[in-house]
């Protein structure tokens, strides 16, 4: 008898649960509203990506042309595919001594496979993920890149 | 001559009396055939055609997207664009495999689908063969398909194909029981094979309202089974692209993979028609016995209205199927059918049985 409710329960919820299942995909087939599609060429002028998208990975600077970038090279021994090359240089410090600090850091776009080990990794927080995505170009030496902008100097206090 | 859209009886008959006048009945009637021949092939190509749009916008919909959209407004071509490049595709030739078993398969399938869709009502008067035993004709032409499916993964020489035909064999030879005792509930209440009287009695009321709960277990059980039969998801094991790459069809290219595309589209359209037909009227429009000026009105729409409507709807009905549900596994699918939908039918038929012996029926 016991088995003989169960056939029964077991058809009724089976159906209720398809059903929910259709009532979920009919809400969305009649809600046009909710479609997420980007048409990319046409709304080229005001698409907006996501925050979390990676576009490339771009080194973060304030109004005052300043990043926060020492020359560590962590970002560098973290990447898998050796698409950064940090170049430092040693310079005089206003106390005297010497002091090290980032000439160029150096970025290949075309190797970057976007892990975010480097962003993860940076002590000092000064990588992030830009949200530019057109990268076709004509050249691929134009793929390498230098992040820090030129006549850019260090926020005081991150070293 | 009186076109009417109402009615094409008088448009036919206008036609085969001018065929008779300028020639002999043999080849009047060879000239008939013809004619219809051509008009079913050109049905069959737009119908086709435009399902496969349909299909690919309505599933779009379901998952939030836009489906297809660059080749006119709103992509309508897109599937004639899809169709030209399958033309101009190479016909691969396979490695041993049964060269005559390999070719003849894409044509059982459509030539089956094609036969079945002969005997189905479009509206009064539009109708190829009105068979007295029109229900068991389709049961019996739609099931040959199943013949070029297991032919096409038999000769492919591929294991897939094979698999692929073998669960759409066990996949058939199941749900056909179904499908068939389905229908089988609606002729006890009938009384008719014969798809313009079938019709002709849902003038005071759809069969579906008529034999009420019986006849709304049995159009359930129907469209189950029938999504079944046609190698529609979820229950389209017979390709299953994640386990099986393409199942039956992996080894065509070309216009050989469009019959069989084309074939699976209309063989949806086919039964949907069947349902439309036998559980909601057909190409009848909604009477309500004693309401005379709503069902006036309601006389005003066209039947082939009525009937395209009902199809679509049905047909949107299986889509919403195939874009919500997971496949089932071929045990999950046998016990679906003979531990669920098989006891349930014939139980359902007795129950019907049961309502017309007593007259419970409207």
């Amino acid at each position: 008898m016991n088995s003989f409710f169960k056939y029964f329960s077991d058809i009724f919820h089976g159906v209720k649960s398809l059903l929910i299942g259709m009532s979920v995909t009919g809400r969305y087939f009649f809600s046009p509203g909710q479609i997420v599609t980007q048409q990319y060429p046409e709304n080229r002028k005001n698409l907006q990506m996501f925050e979390r998208f990676k576009g490339e990975v771009i080194m973060l600077h304030d109004g005052n042309n300043q990043h926060r970038c020492n020359g560590c090279g962590i970002c560098e021994n973290n990447c898998p595919n050796g698409s950064i090359e940090v170049i430092p240089v040693k310079v005089t410090g206003e106390d005297g001594k010497p002091k090290r600090i980032i000439d160029k850091h150096i970025y290949h776009l075309g190797m970057c496979t976007f892990c975010g080990l480097c962003v993860k990794n940076c002590p000092s927080n000064a990588l992030g993920f830009g949200q530019e995505f057109e990268h076709a170009v004509f050249d691929r030496s134009k793929l390498t890149k230098v992040l820090n902008q030129p006549g850019s100097s260090i926020i005081k206090g991150v070293e | 001559m009186t076109f009417n859209i109402y009615d094409f009886t008088s448009f036919n008959r206008w036609i085969d009396e001018g065929l008779n006048s300028i020639m002999p009945p043999t080849w009047a009637m060879i000239t008939e055939m013809a004619i219809i021949g051509i008009v079913f092939l050109l049905f069959y190509a737009v119908v086709g055609l435009f399902l496969v749009y349909a299909e690919r916008k309505v599933c779009a919909f379901m998952q939030n997207r836009v489906g297809p959209n660059r080749v006119g407004p709103y992509g309508i071509f897109q599937t004639i664009a899809d169709f030209i490049k399958l033309l101009m595709k190479e016909l691969v030739y396979i490695k041993d495999s049964d060269k005559l078993l390999f070719n003849l398969a894409p044509f059982i399938v459509i030539i089956a689908s094609f036969m079945a869709l002969s005997a189905v009502p479009f509206a009064k008067g539009l109708h190829a063969i009105d068979l007295d035993i029109g229900i068991l004709y389709v049961i019996a032409v739609s099931s040959l398909g199943v013949v070029g499916i297991l032919l096409a993964g038999w000769s492919s020489n591929n294991k897939y194909s094979l698999i692929g035909a073998m669960r759409s064999g066990a996949q058939i030879v199941s749900y056909e029981l179904s499908v068939g005792l389905s229908l089988l509930t609606i002729i006890v209440l009938a009384g008719t094979m014969q798809f313009s009287e079938i019709v002709e009695m849902q003038r005071n009321g759809w069969f579906i309202f008529k034999g009420h709960i019986p006849a709304i277990i049995a159009f359930i059980v129907f469209l189950v089974a029938s999504t079944a039969e046609t190698n529609r998801g979820p229950f389209d094991l017979a390709e299953a692209e994640s386990e099986l790459t393409a199942g039956f069809h992996t080894e065509y290219s070309g216009i050989k993979f469009a019959f069989f595309f084309l074939a699976e589209y209309m063989n949806m359209f086919l039964v949907a028609s069947i349902a439309a037909t036998v559980f909601w009227g057909g190409w009848m429009p909604f009477h309500v016995s004693g309401w005379a000026g709503f069902n006036t009105i309601m006389d005003y729409i066209p039947p082939f209205v009525w009937y395209i409507g009902k199809t679509a709807f049905i047909i949107w009905l299986m889509m919403l199927f195939k874009w919500t549900f997971p496949r089932l596994r071929i045990d999950q699918l046998l016990t679906l059918e003979w531990k669920y939908l098989l006891p349930i039918n014939l139980v359902n038929i007795l129950f019907m049985a049961f309502l017309v012996l007593m007259h419970w029926h409207f």
